[in-house]
């Protein structure tokens, strides 16, 4: 045994892992559960909702009627695919020049890009309101589409950045020499090379930008309202709808809880890439 | 055709001055190998021909004309590195294709251009594998496949058998000169290895910090460098360099003399001295001498089967017509 890993231990670590787990997995689990119920027995206490009530689909049915999911559903679908490609289209070439020809100051912008990051998103809210307000583009999947690739983009940047890095410079070079301009040398060289990373890219941006519920909230109304929205509008002032609230969430997670279990090896193998050689 | 010329070419890096301005010819249908330590600019010199990085100062002509201002894609040169940097991702008919690809050759003509390459290099039973599925001098052989498909002015070949094993590099280098021959297209070939140098080289571009140091044939490099580092630098074990009363005696500050250009004997000779440590190739044996009154040892190449051992005292006598002698800027002396 290399370490002097005991049994006792080695079960010890499960079980504590597993407790941890229960416990990042269990408000997800509890939303479900909640959602099978009906309003009055969703206020119960705990152990009486598990063991003491029925289960019922109405609060699903119910919901659907009252607001429209799938137009939430297409809206959610076409902001986060159209913000993280049109992300794409800018952050390749940034990437690619920070990666391949470094200037003096490339770190720097680097660590600006991220720096934007930090900035909380309120702080800039009403100003972005206000151009959007004057641009016409409020309540607009459009507009989204802009908002949130540009608030996702300094991280498309920086995951590429790396990934790109990742690439020998000669065999960008061995491209130039064979005749390849620089749109043939990114298309057929670069990118194929880099496709684990920037699917992992891809992948992270779709369910940040799905999950996204800041602007998506502020700049939308009812036309181009998300699946955050749609969930929002079961926390009324009116008082709090369990059980509905739980269907929304549950129905607005789980695509891209499919999707993300679907593509986890991509998304570990992508974001551990170059981590070990 | 491939005739290269450098004009007055200087590179900066920064405020780093790599290659002081520099001149240089190299003849179409030339093998033309650049020495030098590491980071003498051997490979920067290449890559200002190649393209891949812009020269501060100075015209790089292809053929008579100026391409200075040419990308690589433009300059009709092939390059094989020293990484082979194969695409990975692609087959190595791919791989080999893939100049062709951008050049718009027609796919017929593409096909047999592969056909024949991969016979020259022996990877016809290869050609739908990746790269990572070849041995190193497999991987080499596809980067040269790619280089010749290209029928290129000129080859620039960067270092490109340092990553073989020693067997493999020799293989190698006769395959490099025998595609020399055949193909009579001119070739410039960077090297930190003088054996390789002086093995397959027309002629030898030695350089020191960016300057060129001397350029000739192997043999004239060998027989008359013209300073102490071309001297010190060519030649396998390296020439003896003797400072002192010993070069004095020549009227010289140092006096050089190779191995092979000293006689041993038992008996009687100018210098006395006790073996050291002896190397045996098998058909020659290199004894370090260590010789009174000289602070280095001295190394001597006797024949394979010279009967010395360690601590046995000797005599050594250096041929005076093979003697060079070199004054204080350690230029040669006539």
């Amino acid at each position: 045994m290399a370490r002097g890993v005991t049994i006792s231990r080695k079960s010890v670590n499960t079980i504590a892992a597993g407790v941890l787990g229960l416990l990042m997995f269990f408000p997800v689990l509890w939303i479900v559960i909640l959602s099978f119920k009906t309003e009055g027995d969703a206020i119960k206490a705990p152990l009486e909702i598990l063991f003491g009530t029925g289960w019922t689909t109405e609060s699903y049915g119910t919901v659907q009627a009252r607001s429209d999911y799938f137009k939430h559903f297409s809206n959610s679908l076409i902001i986060s695919l159209g913000s993280t490609f049109l992300g794409l289209l800018i952050a390749v070439p940034a990437a690619w020049s920070m990666a391949f020809v470094p200037a003096k100051r490339t770190k720097d912008v680097l660590m600006w890009m991220l720096s934007t990051k930090m900035l909380p998103p309120v702080g800039v809210l009403v100003p972005i309101y206000l151009i959007f307000r004057d641009l016409g583009i409020l309540d607009t999947r459009s507009g989204l589409v802009i908002v949130l690739m540009l608030i996702n983009l300094p991280i498309i940047i920086w995951m590429l950045y790396t990934y790109f890095r990742e690439i020998p410079g000669e065999i960008l070079e061995a491209a130039r020499m064979d005749g390849a301009t620089l749109r043939e040398e990114v298309v057929h060289v670069l990118i194929p090379m880099a496709i684990p990373g920037m699917a992992s890219t891809v992948l992270l941006n779709i369910i940040l930008a799905w999950n996204e519920a800041f602007w998506t909230l502020n700049l939308t109304a009812a036309k181009a309202a998300p699946l955050t929205a749609f969930i929002a509008s079961y926390s009324s002032p009116e008082g709090l709808f369990y059980a509905k609230l739980s269907a929304a969430s549950v129905m607005a997670i789980a695509p891209i809880l499919m999707m993300g279990w679907f593509s986890q090896k991509q998304l570990v193998r992508g974001l551990t890439f170059g981590a070990v050689k | 055709m491939g005739h290269i010329q450098l004009k007055g070419v200087k590179k900066n890096f920064g405020d780093v001055t790599v290659i002081p301005t520099l001149d240089l010819e190299i003849e179409d249908g030339k093998f033309v190998v650049f020495v030098g330590p590491s980071g003498c600019g051997k490979s920067t010199l290449l890559r200002l021909i190649a393209g891949l990085e812009d020269v501060t100062e100075g015209v790089v002509e292809i053929d008579g004309q100026d391409a200075t201002g040419l990308p690589p894609a433009k300059r009709r040169l092939a390059m094989v590195f020293q990484s082979y940097a194969l695409y990975p991702h692609m087959s190595v008919r791919k791989n080999i294709a893939f100049p062709m690809k951008m050049a718009r050759i027609p796919q017929e003509e593409q096909e047999q251009r592969i056909t024949e390459a991969a016979r020259v290099l022996n990877l016809t039973d290869y050609l739908d594998r990746r790269p990572g599925q070849l041995s190193g001098g497999q991987r080499q052989r596809v980067a040269i496949g790619r280089a010749i498909v290209r029928e290129p002015a000129a080859f620039l070949f960067d270092e490109p058998l340092s990553n073989l094993d020693a067997a493999l590099r020799v293989g190698m280098r006769l395959e490099i000169s025998e595609l020399h021959k055949r193909l009579a297209t001119t070739m410039i070939y960077v090297t930190h290895d003088q054996v390789e140098a002086m093995t397959m080289a027309d002629k030898i571009v030695v350089l020191n910090a960016g300057v060129i140091e001397q350029v000739g044939s192997p043999l004239e490099l060998y027989r008359e460098p013209r300073n102490l580092f071309v001297a010190g630098f060519i030649g396998s074990p390296r020439m003896n360099l003797l400072e002192g009363s010993v070069a004095e005696k020549y009227d010289a500050h140092i006096v050089g003399i190779r191995p092979e250009h000293i006689e041993v004997s038992a008996a009687s000779g100018d210098w006395t001295g006790t073996v050291g440590v002896s190397e045996h190739l098998g058909s020659d044996t290199f004894f370090r001498v260590n010789v009174e009154g000289f602070a280095e040892p001295v190394t001597v190449r006797a024949d394979g089967d010279v009967d010395l051992h360690y601590g046995d005292t000797i005599h050594l006598t250096p041929d005076p017509h093979q003697l060079h002698r070199f004054d204080r800027d350690s230029a040669r002396l006539a």
